[in-house]
């Protein structure tokens, strides 16, 4: 009797974990149903990594897997999903490269210089934000997307903070060791700094009123936003500049000018605000904003 | 030295605070823990019960799972306490049950004839353990209570994910700012640290020499 009542515990498991997974299945297809044509005749300049590339038929791509509508992994389709992927597939289409044949590597903020230097990856497509600290050791095309550091408050705005500026005598939410918590502490020093390990963190601590506004990056805030749309709104006046570009070795000139025309074709052709659109625009509802300069160093 | 010197505030201000979270925790536990001993060998059955569900509960939980509930939990029932406040109460609430445990076995290791005569002395039950039977008991139990107490301060570290800037918030905010000396940084946060353990242990030693009972 005890078996069939555990048989029966686990079958009802099952049926709720299929039902599960089959929608996240679903919902994937949608995703990658409507991406761009693989370019099939392709010719490049022997010896440069285009031709490298192309000849493979393969490429390794750095992205991140933790950043919903940028880097995301599907755990059903073992791919990561985002803004920087769709980028990041249409370079590789360029090349002659299939969605399904660029292997991606998972990258963090901290080891994205390192992968580059050593060759474990051919680019970064990881909301990785171009500054002359980085050029030294590594070359970036783009960018593709301008990000900034923006604010989170309730639902409401109930304390009417609309900038950086009116955060002084407030409680505000980042991370502990981040870039934008140090840019409220030298710039912004009369707020009050409260400081947790991760953002999820914050985000409880608004909903709770221990704290009166979140701040770091908007497409970080904007994933908390999708997740609580009742809870929270985004004041949506960025106050720092975070160009996102495309990470490659250091000297590939030649490449990152392949990949510079290749987002100016994107950007004009509306592929790039389709990719937006599917990705990161669908999660927080927001239009695709006008494309950045690419900047031709 | 330059890195020292120029992050002495911060890092004198991180170590102060572990120490007073240390210090109150450690307190509240100490009271809290006896009481609750002395619950699990009373007389009555449902005040064992109660000590008992206490320890077996917050002894086996996370501590990570304690300060989730108290920082963010019971603010959803309207009863907010500070970060720092709430620290202290849940590495207090947490390190309670185990000085429970540390001072029953004291009080277990206490010959029950003790106990036995107190009470046929005429003290009541209340007497007999405060009298007679917890002071031997304590005598019993420094070092695993000096075990407990080294425990908790390291413990503390939890509070670093709950806004409180102790010592280990403090290494997770240089080391993204002195990404290359890395090594001093760590080098500072252990110091600091050790710098409340070691002389604990030191103290714990000397006292379980001075009490200890010659049977």
């Amino acid at each position: 009797m005890r078996i069939t009542r555990y048989a029966a515990a686990f079958a009802a498991i099952g049926v709720v974990l299929t039902g599960c997974s089959s929608e996240a299945g679903n919902q994937a297809e949608q995703q990658t149903g409507n991406t761009v044509a693989v370019e099939t005749e392709t010719s490049f300049e022997p010896g440069t990594t285009m031709a490298e590339l192309a000849e493979a038929g393969t490429m390794t791509v750095g992205t991140k897997f933790d950043q919903p509508g940028f880097g995301l992994l599907n755990p059903n389709t073992k791919a990561p999903e985002g803004f920087d992927v769709e980028i990041a597939k249409l370079i590789a289409a360029q090349l002659g490269i299939a969605p399904e044949d660029i292997t991606w590597t998972e990258t963090v903020s901290a080891n994205r210089e390192p992968f580059l230097m050593n060759g474990q990856v051919d680019m970064v497509a990881a909301t990785y934000t171009i500054n002359d600290d980085r050029k030294q050791k590594i070359d970036f095309a783009g960018p593709y997307y301008e990000a900034g550091q923006d604010i989170m408050v309730a639902a409401g705005n109930p304390l009417g903070i609309e900038g950086p500026d009116d955060l002084a005598g407030k409680r505000v939410c980042s991370v502990e060791g981040s870039t934008p918590a140090e840019n409220i502490r030298t710039n912004y020093p009369e707020a009050q700094l409260t400081l947790f390990d991760v953002y999820s963190k914050c985000a409880d601590a608004l909903t709770n009123g221990q704290v009166d506004a979140v701040t770091t990056d908007n497409v970080i805030l904007t994933g908390l936003v999708a997740g609580n749309p009742d809870g929270f709104e985004l004041v949506g006046n960025p106050f720092t500049k975070e160009p996102y570009g495309i990470g490659v070795p250091k000297g590939d000139d030649a490449f990152r000018a392949f990949i510079n025309d290749t987002l100016e074709e994107a950007f004009d052709n509306g592929d790039w605000a389709d990719a937006w659109d599917r990705t990161a625009g669908a999660i927080s509802g927001t239009e695709a904003p006008e494309p950045p300069a690419v900047d031709r160093y | 030295m330059q890195f020292f010197i120029d992050n002495f505030p911060l890092l004198r201000d991180a170590f102060l605070t572990t120490l007073s979270l240390s210090l109150l925790a450690g307190l509240l536990a100490l009271v809290l823990g006896t009481l609750l001993a002395a619950l699990r060998v009373s007389p009555i059955t449902p005040l064992r019960g109660l000590a008992t569900f206490y320890v077996e509960t917050f002894r086996n939980t996370p501590l990570t799972v304690v300060f989730f509930f108290l920082i963010f939990g019971l603010p959803q029932i309207d009863f907010a306490v500070g970060f720092f406040t709430g620290s202290v109460i849940a590495v207090g609430l947490y390190t309670a049950a185990f000085v429970a445990e540390a001072v029953r076995s004291g009080i277990n290791a206490v010959p029950s004839g003790q106990a036995e005569a107190s009470r046929a002395l005429g003290l009541s039950f209340g007497q007999s353990l405060r009298e007679v039977v917890l002071p031997q008991a304590f005598r019993t139990v420094v070092p695993p209570l000096g075990n407990v107490w080294i425990a908790m301060v390291k413990n503390t570290s939890i509070a670093a994910g709950f806004a409180v800037t102790e010592l280990t918030a403090s290494l997770q905010r240089l080391s993204n700012a002195n990404a290359g000396e890395l090594v001093l940084v760590l080098l500072a946060i252990v110091l600091g640290y050790m710098l409340i353990t070691v002389p604990s242990a030191f103290a714990v030693s000397r006292l379980e020499r001075r009490v200890a009972i010659l049977r």
